[in-house]
């Protein structure tokens, strides 16, 4: 299985050079593209001769603002799982949209026609756009939902609750009334904190 | 000539063939279905979200709430990848029991399946009597985890305990005597493992039962052959997984092309359809559980042959036993950590998928060094599946909607997320 997925690394760097930057960790290939060539090569991978990748599995959206070791690039990511049923192989894409204030990516939804609602979700969920979707809206929020809340600096108890209000009589929207509350602090230790000979 | 003109319809969110919370817009002409429009999202919980701000561990019995008919598959998928990113081993005995209960799940999964699908379709008695079996399951559930539904019994590095030796009696009661009594226990009077063996017997039967009431039926057949036909192609092309795959008659099975866990030890087939349409993919799930039910007996083979740990000694991982933390003060400073702390999952990204009842449940897992998830997507098959339902409900009449819904087995837990 590791040989079969080197030597796809390897023939993808063979075909693409220097567009793809391809790392292999954990043997899984992930393959980082440039948001201008995301389009064509996701058209190139699907029509691939030998291993097509005729299945997208997933479409996500990540924001890398506050990663410990990535937090320094671009803010957005669309990361892509495909799946080649013939050659029994994965690949991961991924690509950074350019623009942190307003990521648009290319839409794949042409490609793959599975990529429809996951590309709705991440617009819902990161606010990244697609362009050439051609039915970008919001999948999983409320109808008129304002933010889009997967973002890092999105609170995880929102900005705004719904109650029942008796003096109206009808559902009223108003600020959130609860304080976000941490139990268990993130933390990110040394490397080999509390092996054995490390004190 | 009266005008004619097209019917914009709202069915659900309340509708009881919706499955829960499915809002579908119809655009109708006459009863024939133009487009469908589904809304989702009124189940959206943002577990991803929330399992960013917890620990690995805690977040456990979040999956087990995403679908929530086939629960230990969700937290397999979840366990796998926490496993694939510290580079963890599974004791063997742990591996056989989570492909158990897998296996298990499937047949809970696909009785409930099958008796709301044709209750949507008209037929009633199969939703009881799948219902009677999967009693017997969510007891073996309940044996071994403390609760019927949301086990949160697979754990990174195992599963949280060996099997029981005994299993929970029927108390006599004032509207049973001791004669009824003593026949519902005669079963459970020895292990788990005895309990299982005698239900997988038994099941081989039932499901020829369930096929008397169904397979060769006039109204059933009507219902569903030639509704909804998907080809292979727009099968792989909108990211169809699972039975939905098969029935369009791609023989593809994590459990045989990617085997995790020890799938690769297991002698079973992988059924197929041909038409890719409704009944197809309920023939597909009808042989799926005959073929669970023999991995769930060899697994049963091997698991009275071979005691052993359950769960990993790697303590940063996995909480050490009760005694030993009781008399060692190095192991309760692990559990200290452990349950105070969490366990730090090195840097670095992975996706694992299992064969989930449904299809392809994936979790793609992204790690910063941290105690916590820096992001957790999960990849839920019925997502891809409903996100189908204008392309295969296109130019059929409105009866047959609900019929669609029903074959692609969705669970709005796991499409909301």
């Amino acid at each position: 299985m590791s040989t079969r997925i080197e030597s796809l690394r390897d023939a993808l760097v063979a075909q693409f050079g220097d567009k793809i930057r391809a790392t292999l960790a954990l043997g899984e290939l992930t393959v980082e593209v440039a948001a201008e060539d995301y389009h064509d090569i996701s058209l190139a991978l699907r029509d691939h001769a030998d291993t097509p990748f005729e299945q997208l599995i997933d479409l996500c959206g990540v924001d890398y603002s506050t990663h410990t070791s990535r937090s320094e690039g671009l803010r957005y990511a669309v990361v892509v799982h495909l799946m080649s049923v013939a050659a029994n192989l994965r690949l991961r894409l991924r690509t950074f949209a350019a623009d942190d204030g307003f990521p648009v990516v290319a839409s794949v939804n042409d490609v793959w026609p599975a990529a429809n609602w996951f590309e709705r979700e991440a617009f819902d969920l990161f606010g990244i756009l697609f362009a050439g979707h051609g039915d970008l809206r919001r999948l999983l929020t409320d109808y008129g939902f304002v933010g889009h809340p997967f973002r890092k600096d999105f609170p995880i108890s929102g900005h705004v609750e719904m109650r029942y209000d008796p003096d109206t009589k009808r559902v009223i929207y108003q600020p959130v009334t609860i304080a976000p509350r941490e139990v268990t602090p993130r933390v990110v230790r040394e490397e080999n904190y509390g092996d054995v000979g490390h004190g | 000539m009266a005008e004619i003109r097209n019917y914009t319809m709202n069915f659900g969110p309340q509708h009881p063939a919706a499955h829960g919370v499915l809002r579908l817009v119809l655009e109708l002409d006459g009863e024939v279905v133009q487009r469908a429009d589904p809304h989702i999202g009124l189940l959206h919980r943002a577990t991803e979200k929330l399992a960013e701000t917890r620990t690995w561990v805690q977040s456990v019995p979040y999956m087990d709430r995403l679908d929530y008919v086939s629960m230990m598959c969700n937290e397999h998928a979840y366990c796998m990848a926490i496993e694939k990113l510290l580079n963890l081993d599974v004791p063997e005995r742990a591996q056989y029991i989570r492909v158990m209960f897998d296996e298990i799940t499937r047949i809970l999964n696909h009785l409930l399946w099958l008796g709301a699908h044709a209750l949507d379709v008209g037929a009633m008695t199969v939703f009881l009597y799948a219902f009677r079996e999967r009693e017997d399951l969510m007891d073996a559930y309940e044996a071994v985890s403390g609760a019927r539904m949301h086990a949160a019994y697979y754990r990174p590095g195992g599963v949280y305990r060996d099997l029981p030796d005994t299993m929970p009696q029927y108390q006599a009661n004032k509207f049973k005597n001791a004669d009824a009594i003593k026949r519902l226990n005669e079963n459970r009077s020895g292990s788990m493992l005895d309990f299982l063996q005698d239900f997988t017997d038994r099941f081989p039967r039932y499901v020829d039962e369930y096929e008397t009431l169904l397979t060769d039926n006039r109204i059933w057949k009507q219902r569903l052959v030639d509704i909804g036909i998907v080809t292979p192609e727009r099968a792989k092309a909108l990211g169809f997984t699972g039975p939905m795959l098969r029935g369009s008659g791609i023989a593809w099975d994590l459990r045989k092309k990617q085997p995790y866990e020890v799938y690769d030890r297991m002698e079973f087939d992988i059924p197929v359809g041909t038409n890719g349409d409704s009944y197809d993919r309920y023939l597909v799930r009808i042989e799926e559980m005959r073929q669970s039910n023999r991995i769930v007996r060899q697994c049963i083979d091997w698991l009275r042959k071979n005691p052993g740990p359950v769960i990993s000694d790697n303590h940063k991982v996995a909480p050490p036993s009760r005694e030993a933390m009781k008399g060692n003060m190095e192991e309760l400073i692990h559990h200290f950590k452990l349950f105070t702390e969490g366990i730090h999952v090195p840097s670095g990204e992975c996706y694992a998928a299992v064969e989930h009842p449904k299809g392809e449940f994936g979790i793609y897992a992204m790690s910063d060094g941290a105690n916590k998830p820096y992001r957790l997507k999960i990849r839920a098959p019925g997502f891809a599946h409903l996100a189908a339902m204008d392309e295969m409900s296109r130019g059929h009449m409105i009866s047959d909607v609900v019929a669609i819904i029903g074959t692609m087995d969705v669970v709005f837990g796991e499409i909301d997320r």
